[in-house]
C-alpha cells in the first residue's frame, strides 16, 4: 500500500534578499485510500507544503524528510516525483502557450505510464473523462490553460488526476474561485479517483465548503508552519462554527 | 529575462499606426531605391535600415571592402520538365524588375554579382514537383543574383537552400504572372560563421498568389529584406517566417509590403525562438497602404518565444495607411518567455525537462510548419528545431 510519509519537514523561501522560514516541521502520514484535509488560514504555509512536495524549485528543503513508499522523494527532480505517483493539482495552472491540452495530456500519460498509451483506447478514455468534467470537447484542441475560465482550469487540473491515477494526489485549494456548481462537477472529479481506492488525497483548503463533498477521514489544522491539531471530519465542523482564531490568536503566525 | 530585451515579457507591443501624407517607410531610408551602390552612403550603424545591425559583423560587405572570390558559392538547380533554368550575364532584361535595391549592401550585391540565374516556369505549366536551388557556401566572398518568373496562370513550389559557410550578398526577384501562384521556401541553414545578406522583391501580377515561407536556422549574421508590391488587382501575398537564434547568432528579418495596388491581401506571420547569450533576432514588419489602395486586406504577426535568458528581440511592427477605404489592416506583436513556472508546470506532469522544451517549442512552431506542403522540408525543420534544442545552450 502507497504512503507518503512527511516528517520534521521545513522549508525556507528567499524574500527581500533573506532567507524566510515558511514550514517549521510538519509531520503527516498519507496512506493509499485515506483522504486528509489540511485546512488553515492565509500566509499559514499550506500552499508552501503543497508546492515543496511538487518540488518547486522556489522553495528550500532545510531539513526532515519525505518519502513515498520508503523512497527519497527529496532526492527525485520534480518530474521523477510525477512519475512516481505524486500528483498536485494547482491553485494557480500555469498557461503554456502553443501547447494543445491533447497534446499535453498524452505527452503526460506517456511518461507517467511509461509507453504511449494506445491511440484508440486513449481517445475514448479522454473524451469520456472530458464528458464526466461537463468539458466541451473542442476544450482537448485549445492551448493549456491559455484563456481558460477558473472553473476551466480547475477542471483541466481534475480531468489531470483521472487520467494519471497518481498515488498520492495533492490538491492545492481546488474549491477557491468555484461557483457551487462547478465545485460539485469537480468534487465528483476527485471522489470518481477516491472511490477507487487507489489514492491517498491530500485537500488542502481555506474553506469547509467543499468538505460537503469531500468527505476526509482525517482534519488537520495548519498554523504557522505545522499541524496543530489533528482529528476527523468533526474537526471541520468546530472550525466552521469557530473559524481560525482560537489558532492565531497569540500564536506564532505572524 | 535578459535586461537588454527591450520588449517587456508577455506584454503586446503596440508598434504604430501612422497616418502620413508622406510615406515615412520611404523617406525614413538613408538613400532613394538605386541599383547603383555609389548612391549609397556607407552606413555608420545610426541609420534608421542599421541601426539593429552589428556592421562589424558584415565582413565587409556594407562599405565595399568585401571583394568576390572564386570559392563563394556553389549553385545548383533541380528543375522538373518544363522549367526554363538560365544562367545569364548582367544585361539580360529581366533582371530587377521585381524591385530596386533599397540599402547599401542590396545595391552591393546588385552592382557586383557576374552572373545571375533565372528559373522560369512557362504560362499555364503547373509543376507537382519542386523546384529546388541549393546555394552551397565554400568559404569565400559571393555575390549573386536569382529570378524567378512564372508566367499567366502558371503555378510552382520553389525550395531554396542555403547550406555550408560563405559570406553572401544576394538578392532575389520573384515575377509572379497574372493568376500565377507560387510558394517559395528559403532555407537558411548556414553553418555558424556564415554572413548572408538579401533583398527578396516579389512582384504578384493580377489575381496571382504568392506564398513565402523564410526559415532561418544558422549563421552568424543572416539578414534578409523579402519586399512585396503588386503589378494588379487581386493579388495575395502571405508572407510566413520561421527562426530558431543561437547564442551569438544575428537574425534579422526586415519585411515590407506595399499596397500599392487596389483589393490586394497580404498577411505576414513570423515566428522565432530564441536561446542562449547575446542570440539577437530583428524582426520589422512595415505594411505600407497607399492612397490608391482601396479595398486592401491586411494583418501582420510577429511572436518571439525566449527560452533562456541572455537572448534579446527587437520586433518592430508599422502600418501606415494613406486611405481609409481598407477592408482591414491589423498588426501584432508579442514575446514570450518560456519560464520556469510553465517548466514546472510540465515537468510536475511527469515531463522529463529537455521534453517539455521540445513540446513548447514545437508546438510554438507547428502552425507554420504544417503550412510548407513539402513533406521533406517540414521533417527537416522539426529535426532541425530538435537539434537546436539539443545543442548545449
Amino acid at each position: 500500500m502507497a504512503t507518503l510519509e512527511i516528517r520534521d519537514l521545513h522549508v525556507t523561501v528567499e524574500a527581500d534578499n533573506a532567507e524566510k522560514e515558511i514550514l517549521k516541521g510538519v509531520d503527516l502520514t498519507v496512506k493509499q485510500g485515506e483522504t486528509h484535509a489540511i485546512m488553515g488560514p492565509n500566509g499559514s504555509g499550506k500552499s508552501t507544503l503543497a508546492y515543496s512536495l511538487a518540488g518547486h524549485p522556489k522553495y528550500t528543503i532545510t531539513g526532515g524528510s519525505v518519502t513515498l513508499d520508503g523512497e527519497d522523494v527529496l532526492e527525485m527532480s520534480v518530474d521523477e516525483r510525477a512519475r512516481a505517483g505524486l500528483f498536485l493539482a494547482m491553485q494557480y495552472p500555469v498557461e503554456v502557450p502553443g501547447v494543445s491540452v491533447s497534446n499535453f495530456l498524452r505527452t503526460s500519460a506517456t511518461a507517467v505510464r511509461g509507453e504511449a498509451p494506445k491511440l484508440r483506447t486513449w481517445v475514448k478514455e479522454v473524451k469520456e473523462a472530458m464528458e464526466r468534467l461537463n468539458m466541451d470537447p473542442s476544450f482537448a484542441e485549445r492551448n493549456v490553460n491559455e484563456g481558460f475560465s477558473g472553473g476551466e482550469k480547475k477542471r483541466h487540473e481534475i480531468l489531470q488526476l483521472e487520467l494519471l491515477k497518481p498515488k498520492v494526489a495533492i490538491l492545492d485549494e481546488t474549491d477557491s474561485g468555484l461557483d457551487v456548481d462547478a465545485l460539485r462537477i469537480v468534487s465528483e472529479g476527485v471522489n470518481r479517483v477516491r472511490e477507487t481506492g487507489e489514492v491517498g488525497t491530500l485537500l488542502i483548503t481555506h474553506y469547509t465548503r467543499i468538505l460537503r463533498y469531500i468527505k476526509p477521514d482525517y482534519v488537520h489544522v495548519f498554523s504557522a508552519g505545522r499541524i496543530v491539531e489533528s482529528g476527523g471530519a468533526e474537526l471541520a465542523d468546530k472550525l466552521e462554527n469557530e473559524g481560525y482564531e482560537a489558532y492565531t490568536k497569540g500564536g506564532a503566525s505572524e | 529575462m535578459a535586461e537588454a530585451q527591450n520588449i517587456p515579457v508577455g506584454s503586446t507591443t503596440a508598434g504604430q499606426i501612422a497616418v502620413a501624407a508622406e510615406s515615412t517607410v520611404a523617406t525614413r531610408m538613408s538613400a532613394p531605391p538605386s541599383f547603383d551602390v555609389a548612391d549609397f552612403p556607407v552606413p555608420h550603424g545610426r541609420e534608421e535600415e542599421w541601426r539593429f545591425t552589428p556592421l562589424e559583423r558584415l565582413r565587409g560587405l556594407h562599405d565595399g571592402t568585401a571583394a568576390a572570390t572564386g570559392d563563394g558559392v556553389k549553385v545548383t538547380v533541380e528543375a522538373p520538365a518544363g522549367v526554363v533554368v538560365e544562367t545569364v550575364g548582367r544585361d539580360d532584361a529581366r533582371l530587377g524588375k521585381a524591385g530596386t535595391p533599397v540599402d547599401r549592401v542590396a545595391a552591393q550585391a546588385y552592382s557586383a554579382f557576374e552572373k545571375a540565374g533565372v528559373v522560369t516556369v512557362p504560362k499555364e505549366t503547373v509543376l507537382t514537383e519542386p523546384i529546388r536551388i541549393a546555394v552551397h557556401g565554400e568559404g569565400g566572398i559571393a555575390y549573386g543574383h536569382q529570378v524567378i518568373e512564372l508566367g499567366a496562370f502558371a503555378e510552382a513550389v520553389v525550395v531554396i537552400d542555403h547550406t555550408g559557410d560563405a559570406v553572401l550578398a544576394a538578392n532575389v526577384d520573384y515575377v509572379l504572372g497574372d493568376g500565377a501562384k507560387l510558394t517559395v521556401v528559403s532555407v537558411q541553414d548556414w553553418d555558424d560563421k556564415a554572413v548572408h545578406v538579401g533583398q527578396h522583391n516579389a512582384l504578384i501580377g493580377r489575381d496571382a498568389g504568392f506564398k513565402s515561407f523564410v526559415v532561418t536556422f544558422g549563421g552568424d549574421l543572416v539578414r534578409l529584406h523579402p519586399r512585396v508590391a503588386y503589378a494588379g488587382t487581386g493579388g495575395e501575398a502571405e508572407l510566413f517566417g520561421l527562426y530558431f537564434t543561437d547564442a551569438g547568432q544575428h537574425q534579422e528579418h526586415r519585411l515590407l509590403v506595399d499596397h500599392n495596388t487596389p483589393h490586394c491581401k497580404s498577411n505576414v506571420a513570423y515566428k522565432g525562438a530564441l536561446q542562449g547569450d547575446d542570440a539577437h533576432a530583428v524582426w520589422i514588419g512595415d505594411v505600407l497602404i497607399e492612397a490608391k489602395a482601396e479595398g486592401t486586406d491586411t494583418y501582420e504577426m510577429n511572436r518571439n518565444l525566449v527560452l533562456t535568458d541572455g537572448a534579446r528581440v527587437d520586433s518592430v511592427p508599422n502600418l501606415e495607411i494613406e486611405t481609409g477605404e481598407i477592408v482591414g489592416a491589423g498588426h501584432a506583436s508579442a514575446t514570450g518567455r518560456f519560464d520556469d513556472e510553465q517548466l514546472f508546470y510540465l515537468m510536475a506532469r511527469g515531463i522529463p525537462e529537455h521534453e517539455a522544451r521540445r513540446l513548447v517549442v514545437r508546438g510554438f512552431f507547428a502552425e507554420l510548419v504544417q503550412q510548407i506542403g513539402v513533406d521533406d522540408i517540414e521533417e527537416r525543420l522539426l529535426v532541425k528545431i530538435d537539434e537546436e534544442l539539443e545543442a548545449t545552450v
